[in-house]
């Protein structure tokens, strides 16, 4: 039926078919993207120069940016506050991944029913793992400062005590490292047993062996979940916003990350042209590390031939 | 050789207690959610808590699942759940073939911008989105929360289109050459092929969009359209909480995504796999 529209409006030639096809086949992401992206994107720019509420704009020029910059303190402090969860979350889990997926890689009894368990948290998603972890937090009987009293260790006030939020946060991330360690677990299995079997004959330890063979052949997924990691530390929302309970950031702003203070401005206070500053400058942050980490990782990852192609 | 294979094996008891551990770690905060679940409020709020409940209140499941409207609330959930699954399904298995078996001007560069949206998080654009459904008057509907399945995404368009490249074109050029168009080829030759892979989208669509809180938090005012997710939140902001019903609520929440992950446990790490493939 499309063949003989094509026909009928004079397209011909394979090739300009071929492109016709192309473009309806690719037309639903084509909306997509123009509607939910591109569109977006020019438009909160243009109304990040402006008094905007949703119904009247009044452009001011710069005034959302001076604000953001040198008079709303919030905004400093949401910064921070996501430039310290990421920089503390995302090393650690990482890092936690790789070692448990280069346990798991081994072969030990149980191995199967490990795997299971060690991912079995990041299945359990939703708010209900949040409610689970004020739970396990309690100051006065959770379970996590009940086992920390047992070896004399009196726990800290977790999600009450400005200091000890973000840890609480990491320590729910940190139980769930399985969606990662099994990226890693599915990379490892690629690598060939003969590597380590050389390895071996040339007399390489258990550490050598690891430092030499397993994580330069782990570092482009490392540097891809590095990457995505970051990116996703700036998206850090729900947490701020659930275990601080009213979606306020407290204790003490300690929960106040970038994405719940730019929803505060956008949907609570109807500041949408100052949202829309804060929006853009999130996605300036975000190009920048992303094109950073590029650069790096051109220096320092190692890739296997062919790895690399289109 | 005899030490060296000593040696290995108390590396491998090592290791072994390690893990071991560790999935004590990870397996003991479910349990306490079983636990306290199970528990009468006395027992709860008890000092120092009790591993076990004294005599487990399995009507509390059943108490806590009737303290809301629950069941309208996941009723609600599914039909959000239902056609983002169809969306995501269909429409990024039709664009994704049109990236990876069709030949055409400006393909590398549109491709490029698949993966780079990739890269963008939801909230650069969220803001500016919610104005564009506010002025549709689609706010306080499923629209919002739908729609967006339907016009693509980049990571389930990526993963399918590696997958539609492992099959060989020689299938399709003889389709082809037989007469048959695009759209043949691909809802009676290509579909049938890619199963697994729509298998694995669907799985992941179903776990985003049932677990999905903020969505759901900033369209929907309405009470009685609800999701699971927001109906937690909303029960947990009531005043004083009641823990044991709160986690009996919380745990039945999870049971459908856990209930899928262990019939279909290869689809899904499958996905993780190509997730990792993409560099």
């Amino acid at each position: 039926m499309f063949g003989k529209l094509l026909t009928k409006f004079g397209v011909k030639s394979r090739k300009g078919r071929e492109t016709a096809y192309g473009y309806v086949f690719i037309l639903p992401w084509l909306i997509g993207i123009v509607c939910f992206v591109l569109g977006p994107l020019v438009f909160s720019f243009i109304t990040s120069f402006a008094d905007y509420n949703m119904l009247k704009v009044n452009f001011i020029g710069l005034s959302n940016y001076k604000k953001m910059f040198f008079q709303d303190q919030l905004f400093w402090k949401s910064l921070g506050n996501t430039l310290v969860y990421s920089l503390l979350n995302v090393p650690l889990v990482t890092v936690g991944g790789v070692i448990v997926a280069v346990i798991l890689n081994k072969s030990i009894w149980g191995l199967r029913t490990f795997r299971t368990i060690y991912y079995l948290p990041s299945i359990m998603v939703g708010v209900g793992t949040y409610f689970l972890w004020m739970l396990l937090l309690d100051p006065a009987n959770g379970l996590v400062n009940t086992l920390l009293g047992l070896i004399g260790i009196k726990g800290p006030a977790w999600l009450t005590d400005p200091n000890w939020t973000k840890p609480a946060i990491i320590l729910m991330h940190l139980w769930g490292l399985g969606g990662q360690m099994l990226l890693y677990l599915a990379r490892l299995q690629s690598i060939p047993q003969d590597y380590y079997e050389a390895a071996s004959l040339d007399g390489a330890g258990m550490f050598k062996k690891f430092t030499t063979i397993t994580v330069p052949l782990l570092s482009p997924i490392i540097f891809y979940n590095l990457t995505i990691g970051i990116i996703g530390a700036f998206q850090v929302f729900q947490e701020g916003y659930i275990f601080s309970g009213d979606g306020t950031g407290k204790p003490a702003g300690s929960l106040l990350f970038y994405n719940l203070h730019l929803w505060n401005q956008a949907f609570k206070n109807f500041k949408t042209g100052y949202a829309n500053a804060m929006c853009w400058f999130l996605f300036a942050i975000v190009m920048i590390l992303t094109v950073c980490n590029q650069k790096i990782s051109q220096k320092w990852v190692y890739y296997e031939e062919g790895d690399n192609d289109d | 050789m005899m030490i060296k294979q000593r040696k290995n094996k108390i590396a491998d008891i090592v290791l072994f207690v390690i893990l071991a551990v560790g999935a004590v770690f990870i397996l003991f905060p479910i349990a306490w959610m079983l636990s306290t679940a199970l528990k009468s409020a006395p027992e709860v709020a008890m000092y120092p808590p009790k591993l076990l409940p004294e005599k487990l209140l399995l009507e509390n499941f059943a108490i806590a699942w009737s303290k809301a409207p629950f069941t309208r609330y996941t009723t609600n959930t599914l039909i959000i759940v239902f056609f983002t699954i169809i969306g995501n399904v269909f429409v990024n298995s039709f664009v994704a073939y049109g990236f990876s078996k069709i030949d055409f001007a400006g393909k590398k560069l549109l491709f490029k911008i698949v993966l780079a949206t990739m890269m963008i998080p939801g909230f650069v654009t969220l803001v500016p989105t919610y104005v564009i459904f506010s002025k549709l008057r689609w706010v306080n509907t499923y629209l919002p929360l739908i729609v967006p399945a339907f016009c693509g995404n980049a990571f389930h368009i990526f993963m399918m289109r590696q997958f539609y490249r492992t099959i060989p074109n020689e299938l399709m050029e003889a389709a082809r050459v037989d007469g048959a168009g695009h759209f043949y080829i691909w809802g009676k030759l290509m579909m049938p092929l890619v199963k697994p892979v729509m298998a694995t989208v669907a799985l992941i669509s179903f776990k985003g969009a049932w677990s999905d809180f903020q969505g759901p938090l900033l369209y929907l005012s309405d009470k009685n359209k609800y999701t699971i997710q927001l109906g937690l939140q909303v029960f947990k902001g009531q005043g004083y909480t009641e823990w044991n019903y709160l986690m009996a609520v919380s745990f039945l929440s999870m049971i459908p995504i856990l209930v899928l992950f262990f019939c279909f446990q290869n689809y899904f790490i499958e996905g993780m796999n190509v997730g990792g493939a993409v560099k």
